[in-house]
């Protein structure tokens, strides 16, 4: 008798494991770290891009009801389709755009605004990299929707799509 | 074109043959016949021959580079030297899965050709569980994964192999692994058979045993290449990662280690015959598993193949029909264990059930360190790492009473080892060993009490087996293999403990010092290669004693569109001095990373000692 | 039995005994710290050994917060709040993780224990 109960345990466990590894099977492989958080956007600062004066980020996101940080690069080609969607949100009067230059070449970082536009207030030069990773970025584009508190709202990862932007409208014509 | 056609009517022709042998090696045990019918072996042996044209058809699609073959599309390219264009066959899913199948089929008739002397029952049975294999093998190939899909219209050039996949060792590598990790399909089978003909005795441990080292040798000297290739081609120094991947190869490895040394106590006791066939069910099962975590998708790696949930279904309801099949024909056929014999607890028999006890243990944090992200990720959603240093803490510190184990283990003797006085001399290595580990550890800067300790017992265990060495009537492939293992504990600790390194950008031109050394970056050439563009650096590292010169190199490849930095390597007996760049985006710098790794090459030489130990005990001499 | 349960217990308590080794100067706490770190966006390697973006600012800012006076666990503390427990590849001891650290050995003491009835008791 408790040699069946045995085999009985081994079969039951061998049901759970094989259960598990079947749902595992549908899981995403690539990690995103949760899209909503409660978190607060850190301070941050840097020299600015074209006037090259310092800039700190925590008057820039006080004065404004929803401020959008995008971090972008010249040699990003997400980021180029991804530009038009920034200049439509620009026209947004709910919002201010701060952009964060990610490792890049200042000159070819302004010809990509002269080229494409500019529908950032300000933008940050960030070489080393540092900012973006203390933001909690980790590839770019990446875009975050603050208030005026410092809270993070949304956060997207990758170029920007047309649902994202209804989503930004949404919450900031509330 | 005509060769994919080959190909792909080749396996269906194989793949109706191993239907056929599954009945008629069926019919064949109902019937109870005394010998195999001629028509089976001939049947066997073409089952096996049409599985090699199929192997050689895409191998010369690949030579050819016939892109109306999807697989030679996706994972070849013209301009491929000819060595990596042929090895390519199995570098991808589908071709390595054909490779499977061949080595299934190779062994099967194998095991047939040499079991002349085995009942008939015990062939036919063998032959029927090796078949059900076969056959999932074969419907996982042609409904999954065909090897010989068309392509129309048919591309001019194909997607290229990842020139990090282009070298040596690696192409070896799987065919070698895979004469282990699926040659233990025959031990899997066998078993089975053995345990339906309920005849576990000496004479069959005998027997299998044979099957048992081949499959280890292949698997040890699989494993072996491939962190030779890490180390070499990935350019980051080391040569052990605990990836998922090679978790997954060193799992069966434990298993088929704590088998071959359970097999040697059926020979010569004819105990633990239930323990040896879990150990062999179990062997062949990791195995399977590992193909199940490696190809589906479900795991995270730098190794993995395509990931495709249908294939890893597939995969998922095989294994699990293989492990219900097992514990079912386990459940009613299980042998009935002598209660007579006993085994007195100081005796060789109790070190080999100690060794097999610390084996299942490690098995099993590797096992569970593999899996539990997994599992916790399906139940709760959270996702978590579980990396080297897991492993280190729960494996390393069992490793000193392993070691010791196995020191005293070989002298002891079957069934019961009279208690002879503490030799002096016994005592005196033991204290030796680790007052010369105290007296190295006492030189670096870590814990000195743990790490003591750990060192001591490489070097009892070494110093042990060296001994044995000078006396008479020994079992020498055993102490070869165990003196080579001491030896691989001591060098990967040493390795870690004596080695240094240093990274740091810089400018061409520019020096730095590091240590009491300096490092000149003198000056970079390009060249254009076949298939890439190459930068090679020159450094010299000049320290007290010598100048030693750099030429480490970056390869821009065009198809793909891939960057790889090749290390310049200068290997001694002492140490391997390792030095690699690679490209910093935009500026004229290079990050720069010099290692001096000590003891590197006694790693491979230690591994060679243990597979040369497994080697000769297939000549063994009885000096009676 | 007694020396069993001795040594079981001098074992288990190495494990937690271990303290990492060396790390004196900055550039070797930056290397052993970024060894112990998942690179988010490459398949399976570490911050150390991989050459990507990421992983290339990701150890400039290490190095930055270890110039600010943070300690090795208040690094890994900021990093997983920042990308959860995914980045840091020794998984800590809590809720979650007790099964994946307890169960290998209880399996070990389990093993012990089919070991001593098999050999203790029936003694030739």
């Amino acid at each position: 008798m408790k040699k069946k109960i045995i085999y009985l345990i081994i079969f039951l466990l061998l049901i759970f494991v094989f259960s598990v590894f079947f749902k595992g099977l549908y899981k995403p492989n690539l990690y995103s770290p949760s899209q909503t958080s409660n978190k607060s956007l850190i301070e941050f600062s840097g020299k600015e891009l074209f006037t090259n004066i310092e800039i700190n980020s925590s008057q820039l996101i006080s004065n404004n009801k929803f401020t959008i940080v995008n971090i972008w690069a010249s040699w990003c080609v997400p980021c180029r389709s991804e530009h038009k969607i920034l200049m439509d949100l620009s026209k947004n009067l709910n919002l201010n755009l701060i952009g964060i230059n990610y490792k890049d070449n200042s000159e070819s970082a302004k010809k990509f605004i002269h080229e494409l536009g500019n529908p950032f207030s300000k933008i940050l030069v960030d070489n080393s990299g540092i900012t973006s990773i203390e933001l909690g970025a980790y590839g770019i584009p990446e875009t975050l929707l603050v208030n005026d508190n410092a809270k993070i709202i949304k956060k997207y990862i990758g170029p920007l799509t047309d649902k994202n932007v209804k989503e930004i409208e949404k919450i900031t014509n509330q | 074109m005509l060769s994919s056609y080959l190909g792909y009517y080749s396996l269906i022709l194989g793949f109706i043959l191993s239907v056929w042998l599954l009945f008629d090696s069926f019919i064949s045990l109902s019937k109870k016949n005394k010998n195999l019918k001629k028509n089976t072996i001939l049947v066997l042996f073409l089952q096996l021959f049409t599985v090699v044209l199929s192997f050689l058809s895409l191998v010369y699609s690949f030579i050819n580079s016939d892109f109306s073959n999807e697989t030679v599309y996706n994972n070849s390219h013209t301009t491929k030297p000819l060595f990596y264009k042929i090895s390519g066959t199995w570098g991808n899913h589908e071709g390595s899965l054909l490779l499977w199948l061949l080595v299934l089929t190779l062994f099967i008739f194998l095991f047939i050709f040499k079991s002349k002397n085995q009942p008939t029952k015990y062939k036919l049975l063998t032959l029927f569980f090796q078949q059900i294999i076969i056959i999932g093998f074969f419907l996982f190939l042609l409904l999954t994964s065909n090897p010989f899909n068309f392509l129309f219209p048919i591309p001019n050039e194909g997607l290229g192999l990842n020139p990090i996949l282009q070298d040596p060792a690696l192409a070896i590598h799987p065919p070698i692994l895979y004469l282990g990790y699926v040659g233990s399909s025959i031990i899997f089978s066998a078993s089975l058979a053995a345990l339906v003909q309920k005849n576990i005795n000496a004479d069959w441990a005998q027997h299998i045993k044979k099957w048992i080292f081949t499959a280890w040798i292949f698997l040890t000297l699989g494993i072996m290449l491939g962190s030779i290739w890490a180390y070499y081609e990935l350019g980051w120094g080391g040569f052990w990662f605990w990836d998922p991947v090679e978790n997954v190869s060193l799992m069966p490895w434990l298993c088929l280690t704590a088998l071959l040394h359970t097999i040697v106590v059926l020979e010569k006791r004819l105990i633990l015959q239930s323990w040896t066939l879990i150990l062999s069910i179990a062997t062949f099962t990791l195995s399977m598993s590992g193909t199940f975590l490696v190809r589906s998708g479900i795991l995270n790696s730098v190794h993995t193949f395509a990931n495709d949930p249908s294939r890893g279904v597939f995969i998922l309801i095989f294994l699990f029909v293989l492990i219900v099949l097992s514990l079912i024909i386990f459940f009613f056929y299980h042998p009935k264990e002598s209660s007579e014999k006993k085994i007195f607890w100081f005796s060789k028999e109790t070190t080999i059930l100690i060794n097999n006890w610390f084996m299942m243990y490690f098995l099993s944090v590797v096992l569970i360190g593999t899996t539990y992200p997994i599992f916790l990720e399906v139940i709760t959603n959270e996702k978590i790492s579980v990396g080297p240093p897991f492993y280190h803490k729960l494996l390393i510190p069992f490793l000193i009473p392993f070691l010791i184990f196995m020191a005293i283990g070989p002298k002891l003797k079957w069934i019961k080892q009279a208690f002879k006085k503490i030799k002096i001399q016994q005592f005196i290595l033991f204290i030796l060993s680790f007052l010369i580990s105290y007296l190295i550890v006492e030189k670096t800067s870590v814990e000195h009490l743990f790490t003591t300790i750990l060192i001591g017992a490489a070097f009892y265990l070494f110093f042990i087996t060296i001994g044995e060495f000078f006396k008479k009537n020994i079992n020498f492939s055993q102490n070869i293999s165990h003196f080579g293992f001491s030896l691989f504990v001591l060098s990967v600790l040493f390795n870690s403990l004596f080695s240094s390194e240093f990274s740091a950008n810089m400018k061409i031109g520019e020096e730095l010092k590091f240590d009491n050394n300096l490092i000149k970056f003198n000056n970079i050439e390009t060249f254009d290669e076949k298939n890439y563009k190459s930068i090679i650096a020159n450094f010299d590292i000049i320290s007290v004693k010598d100048t030693t010169t750099f030429n480490p190199e970056i390869r821009i490849y065009n198809q793909p569109n891939i960057l790889t930095s090749e290390a310049d390597i200068k290997s001694s007996f002492f140490s391997d001095k390792f030095l690699v760049i690679n490209l910093l985006k935009g500026d004229k710098l290079f990050n720069v990373r010099y290692q001096n790794k000590s003891f590197m090459i006694w790693i491979w030489i230690s591994v060679l000692l243990l597979v040369f130990g497994g080697l000769a005990s297939f000549v063994k001499r009885y000096n009676r | 039995m007694k020396y069993f349960k001795l040594i079981l217990i001098i074992l288990i308590s190495f494990i937690f005994l271990q303290k990492n080794l060396v790390a004196n100067d900055n550039s070797k706490l930056v290397n052993k710290i970024s060894k112990n770190l998942r690179c988010l966006i490459c398949q399976g390697q570490s911050i150390y050994d991989s050459q990507s973006d990421f992983a290339i600012s990701m150890k400039l800012l290490i190095k930055k917060k270890i110039e600010e006076g943070n300690s090795e666990t208040k690094i890994y503390q900021y990093l997983k709040n920042q990308y959860g427990e995914w980045i840091v590849y020794d998984p800590e001891l809590n809720k979650k993780t007790i099964l994946l650290w307890l169960f290998p050995l209880i399996l070990f003491a389990f093993g012990g224990l089919l070991i001593f009835r098999k050999v203790f008791i029936n003694k030739l």
